[in-house]
């Protein structure tokens, strides 16, 4: 190693003599920084997303390596957002991946003080059963005055603000086919 | 005014922000100082729950000082009409308007008619209790005769005319009423009036932003009336820079109203069938009227297109299109309602999707007690929320409601898929919808809300294809026939069947007005068609800001017709020019013979300023060529509101449901048709005329933080947000810590007739007192993020809430109560009961406390309680 080299590697040295006279940058690099590089280099795909907080609709791209979501950032060709999100938007990420995410159905019996576990299929088909059975405990024909009311008070679903539009088409349209109209969301109108 | 936007919408405050660098004058009008005020000019500090006195004083100014624009006034809103002489304002009756029932606390709207439009006498019952006001949706109701010439005085000078029936009723909200009511001070409030009108005309325009510190209250919906009555006596609609913005809470809560899972509506603010719909005419004759102006005369085609697609093939013409496939609404079945019954036994069995009402809605308490009283509970969501798990860690379990051993219901939790998990759409706060593409395969059993419905219906259907009970039919003949992508559907082609389809040709339609009544199209929701126009994914559209117009046309896709400004015909007068130069939207080109401009018209094309109707004409056709307001029944905007809403024709001040305050302008001291729930697990706290006020003497409200997000669910539980906000407290003035003893980062208890809940006190002169008709009255503030499951845990703030709503959405009036604050933590356990029912002992409450809800006059004044039993008064 020359002595140029060496007094080089001296941060004061590069903040004095090159091109940064701040040492913000190139001369407060060390030899580690100088080799990171952004998680988004290397990732194999990215995705266009939105963040899935507020209503704001803040634009997202979501960089995907090895079928992991490594990275969530604003997309700046956004014109709502112009590629910024706020604390919640760029915790996203954490929301996406962290280890609060339950991976498995868990099912807790009646009168239970545990959960437990449940394969998904039989749960799905253990719904089913229940539906079928409070919609018929809950069913209504008709009034007092006769008129057809064709709809079950036994089942209520709360939810939707959340989700997509996609889905809340499907819920409702499987809900109002079943009779059950106790249907609502976190919104009024 | 009502929204903290700095903190609850951050990145959208940018172009506030960017509107203010280039010289907009920012004023912020909330009960708090926050990160709003910092960065307003102007921060006008009022009484929670007191916005309709303030603007109430606005309309004032506008109208004793003449300014008001009054070419714009004149030929678009509807202050040139005449009333019928039945009409009686609040003025004439106390606070009530003409048509008030007390026995049932409602309104027979057909006194606020026009005096050339006969409405039919209709006892207000039936609509307050379906929340029939929202069901009128983005078209307002029905009034039959409004094609046809309505009886008017251009001068605006006849006392019945609009105009003057408004400067009657706003009379007396002066500058020293507001002061009085909203503790605003007068020089303070005729700033924001200068302000106001000053920037606001030909040249000018002024912007109103709201968010739900104005709609959750018992008059949540007249807030935004008044809001529209100021923006259109000043010419701000439909104009650019003008207009009405609500800010709304949740990633696709618009959306979720447009095709809503809500009880009274089926999707583009279609009306859910009620009993008196006998067939498919008569539905159709209650929303498209007869005779009447505007794009709801096509409601055939709507609702025979959506019947299309909820049941194919089996829907034809002989069989009504299936529509008596569809169940019947006759009352509430709101949230709220079916809570309570749940308490009672009624409700079998409840699914959340995403919501978690444990710690989210109004009365936390009351929402456990209902789950732990069913059947079974479905839950799906990212993580465990409060109201998977209240069986084990409810602040029942501590105070022995709920024991873990003892509580029958089943629960099934089903991990749910993430944003990035599942492609689709999500319709944000400026009704644009933005398409999401999937990055990756979630995890385990995560699955996103389409495959579960998707396996529900194909189960269903299954298990019922062999049933010959007619109730079964609906299931049997629903078309469930969606493109496959792996074992769910896809939601681009679910998005097509939204956008609808020409059944003969089986290609998307272009938009709305290529949809039929006579069953060739179908249309999962009309005001979405357009979205798939060309078999092109317009939501998914992204070309990048620098490379679109002034308004983005090519950035996603805005309902309707991807059209950014609503109304925008107003932006030009009634010839067709633009009302300046600067303020230049949307015009008529004589050459071209059609509307062009910066935003896509939202108007037909073609149809000239001049046009006028043909002798009975209707629908879109009746509408003038300088009718800007194309869903309206009469083609204007309403300044006054002849029909549709529940609780009066023009917005009023009254005092919320628990007030320390008498109302000083009427004996009626809030709102007469607000819906109330007297029962024992549901208390009020009591307000003036009612004794006992001052035992909960403080002004509560609760609102967000930037750093969680609503119940919690998605916040409380990540690393980085839980250190950005790691603990529950409580916001208040100097003062009142002197008042009450308390210590800033001590703890601090507040409560009501509900319960109490802990929080550390940050003692701040953000929270001003306020000095109200020669008292000082302390708003107490709090955000309501906490539960018990998470990273940062704390007590639920809206288990200090009681439900009751406003009549016309059924919002609840979650912004402004009144409570006690005390030093130290509330007690434990079972104590806790007995201390919250002391303070109810003290305040003299039973479950009649304000359900009187109707105080005017001396009439009668019957109590609003449900059929159910409670022990006797304490008194
Ligand atoms: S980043 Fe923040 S402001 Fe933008 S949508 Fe998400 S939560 Fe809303």
């Amino acid at each position: 190693m020359g002595v140029k080299q060496w007094i080089g590697q001296w941060p004061v040295y590069r903040q004095l003599t090159g091109t940064d006279p701040l040492g913000r940058g190139s001369a407060a690099q060390s030899a580690r920084s100088a080799g990171l590089e952004p998680r988004t280099r290397g990732a194999d795909r990215v995705v266009d997303s939105v963040c899935p907080y507020c209503a704001v609709g803040c634009a997202q791209r979501v960089y995907v390596k090895d079928e992991q979501v490594v990275q969530i950032e604003g997309n700046p060709d956004s014109p709502i957002s112009r590629g910024r999100l706020c604390p919640k938007g760029s915790a996203s990420k954490q929301l996406v991946t962290g280890k609060q995410r339950v991976r498995t159905v868990r099912y807790r019996a009646p009168y239970g003080t545990q959960w437990q576990d449940l394969d998904l299929d039989t749960a799905v088909d253990m719904v089913v059963d229940r539906v079928l059975d409070a919609r018929r405990k809950g069913w209504q024909d008709a009034d007092e005055a006769g008129n057809p009311l064709r709809r079950t008070m036994g089942i209520a679903s709360l939810g939707g603000a959340t989700l997509d539009n996609e889905e809340n088409y499907l819920i409702k349209k499987l809900f109002t086919a079943l009779g059950a109209l106790q249907v609502e969301n976190q919104a009024r109108i | 005014m009502g929204s903290n936007m700095a903190e609850a919408h951050p990145v959208g405050f940018q172009w506030v922000m960017e509107a203010k660098a280039r010289g907009a004058k920012v004023i912020h009008i909330d009960p708090r100082f926050t990160r709003t005020s910092a960065l307003a000019d102007q921060h006008v500090t009022l009484r929670a729950g007191t916005d309709i006195a303030f603007l109430g004083g606005v309309i004032n100014y506008v109208l004793t000082h003449d300014l008001h624009f009054r070419e714009y006034v004149q030929s678009y809103t509807n202050a040139t009409f005449l009333l019928s002489e039945r009409y009686r304002d609040t003025e004439d009756l106390d606070g009530l308007f003409s048509g008030y029932d007390p026995l049932t606390a409602s309104y027979d709207s057909s006194s606020w008619a026009y005096e050339s439009v006969a409405a039919p006498e209709r006892p207000g019952r039936r609509d307050k209790e379906q929340a029939a006001s929202s069901r009128h949706g983005a078209g307002g109701p029905t009034v039959e005769g409004h094609a046809g010439e309505i009886a008017a005085d251009l001068a605006m000078e006849h006392p019945r005319s609009v105009l003057q029936v408004l400067k009657r009723h706003f009379c007396r909200y002066t500058p020293e009423a507001v002061e009085r009511i909203c503790g605003v001070p007068r020089d303070l409030f005729l700033d924001v009036c200068r302000a106001w009108t000053a920037n606001s005309g030909r040249e000018h325009t002024t912007a109103l932003v709201y968010s739900v510190g104005w709609t959750q209250h018992s008059v949540g919906a007249q807030y935004i009336r008044a809001g529209s009555i100021v923006q259109l006596l000043l010419g701000n609609i439909g104009r650019p820079g003008g207009g009405i913005y609500a800010l709304r809470g949740h990633a696709s809560i618009q959306g979720s109203t447009d095709i809503p899972t809500l009880f009274n509506l089926l999707p583009g603010y279609l009306p859910m069938p009620d009993t008196s719909h006998e067939s498919l005419a008569a539905y159709l004759e209650s929303i498209s009227g007869r005779n009447q102006k505007g794009f709801w005369g096509n409601a055939d085609a709507y609702t025979v297109s959506l019947l299309k697609e909820y049941f194919g093939e089996a829907a034809t013409a002989e069989n009504d299109y299936c529509f008596d496939h569809l169940p019947r609404i006759n009352g509430d079945h709101g949230t709220y309602r079916t809570a309570m019954d749940m308490v009672d036994g009624k409700v079998f069995g409840y699914f959340l999707l995403g919501q978690n009402p444990a710690v989210g809605s109004a009365h936390g308490r009351l929402q456990r007690l209902g789950m732990a009283n069913l059947d079974w509970l479905v839950v799906r969501d990212l993580t465990m929320i409060e109201s998977a798990t209240f069986w084990q860690d409810a602040p029942e379990i501590e105070t022995g409601e709920i024991v873990p051993e003892r509580c029958r219901t089943e629960v099934f939790f089903f991990p749910a898929a993430s944003h990035v998990e599942k492609s689709g759409t999500f319709t944000q706060t400026q009704r644009m919808l933005q398409w999401r593409d999937q990055a990756v395969a979630p995890a385990g059993d995560q699955r996103s809300e389409l495959w579960f419905f998707h396996q529900l219906a194909l189960r269903l259907k299954a298990r019922l294809a062999a049933s010959t009970d007619p109730r079964d039919r609906p299931v049997q003949d629903l078309a469930w026939d969606y493109a496959a992508d792996g074992d769910e559907p896809s939601s681009a082609d679910v998005l097509r069947h939204i956008n609808g389809i020409d059944l003969n040709t089986g290609r998307t339609v272009s938009g709305y007005t290529d949809l039929r009544a006579d069953g060739s199209t179908s249309c999962g929701c009309w005001i979405y068609s357009g979205v798939y126009a060309d078999e092109v994914n317009q939501a998914r559209r992204r070309t990048p800001r620098s490379e679109c117009g002034p308004y983005d046309a090519e950035w996603g896709w805005t309902w309707p017709m991807n059209r950014r400004v609503l109304y925008n015909r107003a932006s030009a007068d009634p010839q067709g020019r633009p009302w300046s130069a600067r303020k230049a939207l949307v015009w008529w080109d004589e050459e071209r013979g059609e509307w062009t401009g910066d935003d896509i018209p939202d108007f037909e094309r073609t149809k000239p300023p001049d046009y006028r109707p043909p002798e009975g004409a209707s629908g879109p056709e009746a509408l003038r060529g300088d009718d800007p307001f194309i869903m309206m029944s009469d083609g204007k905007a309403w300044l006054f509101a002849p029909a549709g809403l529940a609780d009066g024709p023009l917005p009023t001040h009254y005092e919320p449901h628990e007030s320390p305050m008498r109302n000083v302008l009427y004996g009626q001291q809030a709102s007469p048709v607000r819906k109330v729930y007297g029962r024992p697990d549901n208390p009020s706290n009591p307000a003036p005329p009612e004794a006992h006020s001052d035992v909960f003497p403080y002004v509560f409200t609760a609102a967000r933080l930037t750093e969680h997000h609503t119940a919690g669910g998605m916040s409380r539980q990540l690393p980085y947000l839980s250190e950005l906000q790691p603990e529950l407290f409580v916001e208040v003035a100097p003062e009142l810590a002197a008042e009450r003893g308390l210590r800033h980062l001590d703890w601090a208890h507040v409560i009501t007739s509900r319960t109490a809940v802990d929080a550390r006190v940050v003692v701040t002169d953000r929270m001003a007192p306020l000095l109200l008709d020669g008292r000082v009255v302390h708003q107490v503030w709090m955000p309501y993020h906490w539960g018990s499951v998470g990273l940062t845990t704390g007590d639920v703030v809206n288990d200090l809430l009681g439900v009751v709503v406003d009549p016309n959405v059924f919002i609840q009036e979650s912004k402004v109560l009144t409570c006690d604050v005390r030093p130290g933590r509330r007690p434990r356990g079972p104590d806790l009961l007995a201390y919250v029912a002391d303070y109810r002992h003290r305040a003299g409450i039973t479950p009649r406390t304000g359900t009187r809800v109707v105080t005017a006059g001396d009439t009668d004044r019957p109590e609003h309680t449900e059929p159910c039993e409670w022990p006797e008064d304490p008194s």
